[in-house]
């Protein structure tokens, strides 16, 4: 994972493996049949966070105020850095010896299971903000959620995520209502915003059968269950912020399944270039 | 084969008190509440740590400081464990840590305002949504948030309306 390169240590990253080897501690369930469909569960979890603070980082030296610059930037580490616990996680229940890092940066398109919504190009600061106020709403519901996984490894990823997303929710709903109970022209940029993005709230609550099936175990949520209490926030902060509701329940849906809009490969290629040029490179 | 002393895990939970946060030297670690234990396993001193947030580019730099910082007292055999739960929190910042960040120009955090993700309700109790935080160099109340993200993930900029300072307020999680 993109942790910053230390120049004057390289043992930071045995350092890390040790201490990653160390920190599982005795609880962990044994492997079961379920298996296929958690690993896919927290490829959804860890993709789209992944993505997300990819794409947030793009914003880096672009934004329009300083402050924000390093909120954008802070708001993408906090995700980066979640992303290497769930991939982390993942690459363990999947058991072939994957790191974070391998499936960040050695899969391609169709094997990513990230929200569609977080794929989308970042248009300009208030549209980054709606989606990342949409996704911070049904992000944090999903983390209060996942705290009573079954699993203690995912619950205490959750825990811990959920105290920083808590800061990035409460940013993102500010600036939404500044931005849309704010000018003529902010209004109109977020009420366009909104209308762009509400199609692509929808696939955050589908489930499919290996959402069932992890469910069912008590590993995940069940993203219907998490509809309700992201519609009152996201109710209470649009109405905050005088913008109307898109009508229509129209979801674009395929990227739990792999199948992605165009950007996904546009961002792989930024992403991954390095380990796709120089297998292996450290530093 | 030669018996070592060993040092005992309260001296080494001493030296670790001399190590420095490499984002804010003014206070250690211990200061910051990240070493969660510090224990033998056999011949192999093992120093548990728990990252303050999850993308902190510190903790790489952390581990070297702990190690750097053992080995030159002579521990050979050593193991860094990472822990993440229970997830740090604020509220383990010492109080001495504490006065260091103010003397140093940081608000520390206040207890109990970490955000919760209830925000219609946080918004109420909070004026206008802004936590009043004291300035740490005249101490008015008079301040107003600037952004909720600062110069590390684990601040938020503020700036005093009297004194006119911009500082950091090491925000509550």
């Amino acid at each position: 994972m993109p942790s910053l390169p230390d120049m004057n240590t390289p043992d930071v990253a045995e350092l890390a493996r040790g201490a990653a080897a160390a920190s599982r501690a005795t609880e962990v369930p044994t492997p079961d049949a379920g298996q296929e469909a958690f690993f896919e569960a927290l490829l959804r979890i860890g993709d789209s966070t992944l993505i997300l603070g990819h794409r947030v980082s793009e914003w880096c030296g672009h934004s329009p105020a300083l402050e924000e610059d390093i909120a954008l930037a802070n708001v993408a580490l906090d995700l980066i850095g979640q992303t290497q616990m769930w991939l982390g996680l993942a690459g363990e229940v999947e058991g072939k010896g994957r790191s974070a890092d391998d499936l960040a940066y050695l899969r391609d398109a169709w094997d990513f299971r990230n929200l569609l919504i977080v794929e989308r190009p970042n248009g300009d600061f208030g549209h980054t903000l709606m989606r990342q106020f949409l996704f911070d709403a049904y992000h944090l519901e999903l983390l209060k959620a996942l705290a009573g996984s079954s699993d203690p490894r995912v619950a205490e990823i959750a825990v811990k995520a959920a105290k920083e997303v808590a800061y990035h929710l409460e940013r993102s709903s500010d600036l939404v209502i500044r931005l849309g109970d704010g000018t003529d022209e902010s209004h109109r940029r977020m009420q366009a915003a909104l209308e762009a993005l509400w199609p692509y709230t929808g696939e955050m609550f589908l489930s499919d059968e290996k959402d069932a099936e992890a469910a069912a175990a008590g590993r995940i949520a069940d993203p219907a269950s998490l509809r309700p209490a992201w519609e009152r926030t996201v109710r209470d902060v649009l109405g905050a912020a005088t913008l109307t509701i898109p009508e229509g329940a129209f979801a674009h849906k395929g990227g739990k399944r792999g199948v992605h809009t165009e950007h996904l490969g546009y961002i792989l290629a930024d992403m991954q270039f390095l380990q796709r040029a120089y297998p292996g490179a450290t530093w | 084969m030669a018996t070592v002393t060993r040092p005992s895990p309260k001296e080494v939970w001493d030296w670790l008190s001399h190590v420095p946060d490499p984002e804010i030297p003014v206070i250690s670690l211990t200061d910051l509440g990240i070493i969660r234990d510090v224990a033998w396993d056999d011949d192999t001193l093992v120093v548990t740590v728990t990252p303050t947030y999850s993308g902190c580019p510190a903790t790489a730099v952390i581990n070297l400081d702990i190690e750097k910082a053992l080995r030159e007292r002579g521990i050979e055999k050593l193991k860094l464990k990472r822990q993440i739960s229970p997830a740090w929190t604020t509220d383990w910042i010492s109080e001495a840590g504490r006065d260091k960040l103010r003397a140093y120009g940081i608000a520390p955090p206040i207890d109990g305002t970490a955000a919760d993700g209830r925000l219609m309700g946080r918004v109420n109790r909070m004026t206008g949504g802004n936590l009043t935080v004291p300035c740490p160099r005249c101490g008015s109340t008079h301040t107003t948030k600037v952004s909720q993200f600062g110069s590390t993930p684990c601040k938020a900029s503020y700036r005093c309306d009297d004194c006119l300072e911009p500082f950091d307020y090491f925000k509550c999680i």
